[in-house]
């Protein structure tokens, strides 16, 4: 239980002075001590199931509640670190990977994480077969061989056999994902209600090894998390308490007056403002997102090769970041954002409408034509659309532009009915492959395809493209496989019906005395036990 | 008696049709919603084994009839589903937001009701005179604002540059969850448990979102008011008490007033069930956990069983309002009978 | 014709036609809506709004869509008068073409809302039985409906803009109509006047379409100016939760919903669409409560 009183010697004075209607405004509010509140928008979460949680804030807060057996080196993005692992090894033919455990990381219920609960884990990811399955299952791995491959040897000794030979880049990172969370076996079989292997409780429950617990989940509303005393990580703050606050001003206006300790979705000028005013802190990262823009192959005037490229030189990338998005989306123009291995850091179309004309004329449109482009309306999405419609126009390309919801856009352009569709696609995990087969994959462009991400949807089919980014997952030699990813993206800004423009830089507010809260590539590399407040 | 069992039979049984055709609208709109409802499940990266699945556990592979079919055969039965947004039961969801915004809409119709009726008589009163015309174009303009407008200027004015009001949300973080749940209501809740200190905070975080809300609806509080007393006013008891010596202030609200009680019960019925969904645009814009809110995300995510919940139970207070408004005004006024 | 305009002729107790008759009922009720001044206030303002969306590219000092991306948020100055949006572009101008959007938005509405409830509401009063019941439930199931969720949900059904804005501002709008109009119907119905049309053989569709309909209309007028403010709002509304015109369309509700996070800093950038939605919707109030006056002495 909380002691209040502290907090609310300060707002108890609000309502009086309210309804006496007398001048003198309340005393600055407090979060109570040890409590950190954070606001964010957090209508996105469905699960905190870890074999069920794929969006961003569940997967943030899951980085903090669960732990997995290796996580990317900050210090080094190409290479990866244990986590609860101490050390591994990895047969010649790159099939067996052999992990031994630390013995320190204990759960809620005091009991010691085992090679045990990590097999459960991937095991129990793999016969759910939920959304994130497949960066697990697409190893090869299906509900009928997973007992069999994924093996406790004995309490710190974890066995992983390939069914088919992978890049050993690609598998650490898979398992690296929010997906490879380790559950307490024990606890989640106790709440299993018929098959379902505890998913109904772990949805609104925790059981993870990580810093803090999951103790409450309002859907839209809050969340909030609790300090895990057998973690062993030391932690700045007790209780963390995500409060769903839409407004980026209602965000800012709690941050000023002490409500909230972290401000998360403030607009580009209040962090600007914020950045400039004594006591604040902001934290800035760049994402793993990037915003590009999808010509469909089935539209004839995009099928041509000219007009996507007049496109993306039409663009005026850096006015848009500059001016609309500064400290939320930066120019990008691969198809891997910077900060993940493989990404290209060169920037090769700038606003050149000369060139665009030229093109769009070679293309046989010298007059332009007429288009419609489909976005999702949350801001900034909007800003940066008018100013591509206005850029597009310059060349003779009129847009009509076609917002919607984010459920909405996306049911479109998986129906692959858009034309034009300026999108954000975040990356699934931390290996060059989620995006590479994102943006290139499409093996089969029918109806019936088993594949139906990006590629698909915009019916792009490139056949070189294509196979170089199956043979990328294979290439045992970690330097050569990330050399294949950055000759794709040359050729990929050569030709793919894809205008990469930006990436998303995530930034956060701390309010006075908060410090430590440093944001992740990923959301779940986000963590939360080095917050605190003096 | 037998008439009005009769009649109340009737009314029943056209409550139900209306019923049955919202939960048909509904669910019709919620068709042709261009959101899948399983993306909304699964998420844009979903694999397709994964997405058919869960098409099929929905039952959404099924023809429309079926489905419709056997989303009344569970209506029938107490049970609205599951919400997808939230993995709770829609009843449990409804249970949580609906008492919210009660709390808020009976707060505002109180405000709009201490404030919008004495000006009405007075403007009544005092017709014609410039006091009347001031009356008219405060009212006017507590129509003419858009509620939004008013919601954030309110923010901007009494939060963040005066500080007399709490934030946005229900009550303030620290205090959240600490009140046991009884009625839903939070004032009444910290009340039942002697929690002053969150009694308090549930107060002051309705105070302002009621208010904004109450000034819209108090211009037909008032304006009703007005008309109906100066429909009074020219009334021959009115006349006869004026001239058996009364003084002004009993013949206006002993005999005038409590002439037009009734009519006057009956437009705040009506202007309380506009609230219960007027309140849509302000618990947006001060988080307000409400029905309104809870509605306006779930349709946005084609979470439909939440949607087609929480639209019935709108439009079944809605109707029974109606209805007693109706029935209060037939009982009561000889004129319309 | 000197004598139409002839005060004395409108005034006359003892009209020599029935259109002096008609004209002087008219002039006298312009001139008891002509002394209250508040109404007047109205009028003049709505007038003002029509000629600024009549002359919006004469008044207007920049292209209400060209985009400075250096000259974003910009206050109120001697070049931009209500100063610059998100996007660099003069917020007056953008008000002026706003007027266009949000007053076409309320004619449409109008146009299509009267019809659909007069003919409902005829049709039902004046046949009555099975097609009044069945067009009242109808009626009733849509009166029972949250107002803006319909709208909402009927705009994301299809997909948002002005035109299905329009659309599900309509269709949320006509049942008060169609219970007027039914009303009225069911009083004239029993009329002597219409038992004799009847009796010369007139088919029910001729007495709807030509007797009925027309003696509806003058109650449904009021309405209509009435309502009017609260289409505007409606609409504004569905602006505001991003449902209503789109951008870069000027409209005000827009306007505020894409200015919205700028409310704490640059406040003027939400605030003047704000201030003009409330002008407008103000002053049909304010005409259509003089209106209300001078039509319903009783309510004065």
């Amino acid at each position: 239980m909380l002691t209040r009183r502290s907090l609310l010697s300060a707002t108890a004075a609000s309502p009086l002075a309210l309804s006496l209607a007398l001048g003198a405004s309340s005393a600055q509010a407090a979060t109570p001590a040890g409590v950190i509140v954070m606001a964010k928008q957090i209508d996105d979460v469905v699960s905190f199931d870890p074999a069920e949680a794929y969006e961003f804030t569940n997967n943030e807060v899951n980085g903090s509640v669960y732990r997995r057996l290796v996580s990317p080196d900050h210090a080094d993005n190409s290479k990866v670190v244990g986590d609860l692992a101490k050390s591994w090894t990895i047969s010649a033919d790159g099939k067996v990977f052999t992990f031994t455990l630390k013995t320190d990381s204990k759960f809620p219920s005091g009991k010691t994480l085992t090679a045990e609960d990590a097999a459960f884990s991937m095991q129990r990811v793999v016969k759910l077969n939920k959304t994130p399955a497949f960066i697990i299952t697409q190893f090869g791995y299906t509900k009928d061989n997973v007992d069999s491959l994924i093996v406790a040897k004995d309490a710190t000794t974890l066995v992983m056999t390939l069914p088919t030979a992978a890049a050993p880049s690609f598998v650490l990172f898979c398992l690296s994902a929010a997906v490879g969370s380790i559950v307490e076996k024990a606890t989640v079989l106790a709440k299993a209600v018929g098959d379902d292997l505890g998913n109904a409780w772990l949805k609104g429950h925790s059981a993870g090894s990580g810093a803090y617990q999951l103790t409450e989940w309002v859907a839209s509303d809050h969340i909030t998390i609790d300090v895990n005393p057998n973690s062993g990580i030391k932690t700045g703050a007790r209780r963390i308490s995500l409060r769903h606050v839409v407004d980026p001003s209602a965000q800012l206006l709690m941050l000023q007056k002490g409500d909230a300790d972290i401000a998360r979705d403030l607009t580009p000028d209040m962090i600007t403002k914020v950045k400039g005013e004594k006591g604040y802190t902001v934290t800035v990262s760049g994402q793993g997102s990037s915003m590009y823009i999808a010509m469909n192959q089935n539209v004839p005037e995009l099928a041509k090769p000219q007009v996507r490229q007049a496109i993306k030189w039409a663009i005026d990338y850096e006015a848009i970041a500059k001016n609309i998005t500064p400290n939320q989306w930066v120019v990008a123009q691969g198809f891997l954002p910077p900060g993940l291995p493989g990404a290209m850091m060169d920037k090769p179309f700038k606003k050149d409408v000369a060139k665009a004309k030229a093109l769009l004329a070679e293309a046989g449109y010298p007059n332009g034509f007429e288009m419609s482009m489909d976005f999702i309306t949350a801001p900034p999405n909007g800003d940066i659309a008018q100013a591509v419609q206005a850029d597009l126009a310059a060349i003779g390309i009129k847009l009509n532009l076609v917002p919607g919801e984010r459920k909405q856009v996306i049911t479109k352009t998986r129906a692959r009915t858009h034309q034009l569709a300026m999108l954000v696609w975040g990356t699934d995990y931390f290996d060059p492959n989620s995006n590479s087969q994102a943006f290139c994959e499409n093996p089969d462009d029918s109806n019936d395809s088993k594949l139906k991400i990006l590629a698909w949807r915009s019916h792009y089919v490139d056949k070189e493209l294509n196979d170089m980014s199956l043979a990328a997952t294979k290439e045992l030699d970690g330097a050569k496989r990330i050399q294949m990813y950055k000759d794709m993206q040359v050729k990929f800004a050569a030709r793919a019906p894809f205008a990469m423009m930006l990436q998303q830089i995530s930034s956060a507010a701390m309010g006075k005395g908060v410090s430590g809260f440093v944001i992740g590539q990923l959301p779940d590399f986000t963590k939360f036990a080095d917050i605190k407040k003096a | 008696m037998k008439k009005l069992a009769g009649r109340f039979g009737g009314t029943a049984s056209s409550l139900l049709i209306t019923l049955f055709g919202l939960v048909l609208v509904t669910f019709f709109i919620g068709r042709v919603m261009p959101i899948d409802p399983v993306i909304a499940i699964v998420g844009d990266h979903a694999p397709e084994d994964v997405i058919a699945r869960v098409r099929q556990e929905m039952g959404l592979d099924r023809s429309l009839v079926v489905q419709f079919t056997l989303y009344v055969v569970h209506l029938l039965h107490g049970d609205l589903g599951r919400s997808v947004m939230t993995s709770n039961l829609v009843t449990e969801d409804i249970a949580r937001y609906f008492p919210a915004t009660i709390e808020l809409a009976t707060v505002a119709i109180v405000i709009a009701t201490l404030i919008g009726v004495p000006l009405g008589v007075l403007a009544a009163v005092k017709q014609g005179s410039r006091l009347d015309q001031a009356i008219r174009v405060f009212c006017l303009a507590g129509h003419s604002i858009p509620i939004f407008l008013l919601a954030l200027i309110s923010l901007l004015v009494f939060y963040a540059t005066l500080g007399w009001a709490p934030g946005t949300g229900r009550s303030d973080v620290g205090l959240e969850g600490m009140v046991p749940v009884v009625t839903g209501f939070l004032t009444i809740d910290a009340a039942i448990a002697m929690d002053w200190d969150s009694f308090y905070d549930a107060w002051a975080h309705l105070v302002q979102p009621a208010g904004v809300l109450a000034y819209f609806s108090m211009a037909y509080v008032a304006r009703m008011t007005r008309a109906f007393m100066l429909d009074a006013l020219a009334g021959e008891y009115v006349i006869t008490a004026r001239a058996k010596g009364l003084s002004a202030a009993r013949v206006i609200w002993k005999h005038a007033f409590g002439n037009i009680a009734v009519r006057l019960v009956t437009v705040l019925a009506l202007t309380y069930a506009g609230l219960l969904e007027g309140a849509v645009v302000t618990e947006t814009v001060f988080s307000w956990p409400g029905l309104g809110q809870y509605l306006t995300v779930s349709l946005l995510n084609a979470d439909m069983n939440a949607v087609l919940g929480a639209t019935l139970v709108v439009g079944l207070i809605y109707m029974v309002l109606n209805l007693l408004a109706d029935s209060a005004y037939r009982l009561l006024d000889p004129r319309v009978r | 014709m000197s004598g139409v305009l002839n005060r004395a002729w409108l005034l006359s107790d003892a009209p020599s036609s029935r259109s002096q008759a008609a004209w002087g009922r008219r002039f006298r009720l312009w001139q008891d809506f002509k002394s209250n001044k508040i109404a007047m206030a109205g009028l003049i303002i709505v007038v003002v709004l029509v000629m600024a969306a009549i002359f919006a590219p004469l008044l207007a000092t920049f292209d209400p869509s060209t985009q400075e991306l250096t000259n974003r948020l910009g206050k109120p100055s001697a070049a931009h008068w209500l100063g610059t949006d998100e996007l660099g572009r003069d917020v007056y101008s953008r008000l002026l073409f706003g007027a266009r959007v949000t007053l076409g938005m309320v004619i449409s509405v109008v146009l299509m809302v009267a019809p659909i409830g007069l003919a409902i509401g005829c049709i039902a009063g004046y046949y009555g039985g099975l097609a009044d019941t069945i067009l009242m439930r109808v009626t009733d199931v849509f009166l029972a409906f949250p107002r803006l969720i319909l709208a909402l949900a009927f705009v994301a059904a299809i997909h948002p803009g002005v035109t299905s804005a329009v659309i599900a501002i309509a269709l949320t709008t006509w049942p008060p109509y169609a219970r007027l109009a039914r009303a009225e119907t069911l009083t004239i119905r029993n009329t002597d006047f219409i038992a004799a049309t009847r009796l010369t053989g007139a088919s029910s569709a001729r007495i709807v379409l030509r007797h009925v309909m027309p003696l509806c209309l003058g109650s449904l007028i009021v309405r209509v100016t009435l309502d009017m403010s609260s289409i505007i709002l409606f609409a504004a509304s569905l602006g505001f939760l991003g449902m209503g015109a789109q951008p870069p369309s000027p409209e005000w509700g827009t306007m505020i919903a894409t200015a919205r996070r700028f409310f704490l800093d640059q406040w003027w950038v939400p605030l003047m669409p704000g201030i003009a939605i409330f002008v407008a919707s103000l002053a049909f109030n304010l005409l259509g409560d003089g209106l209300r006056d001078v039509l319903d002495p009783k309510q004065r």
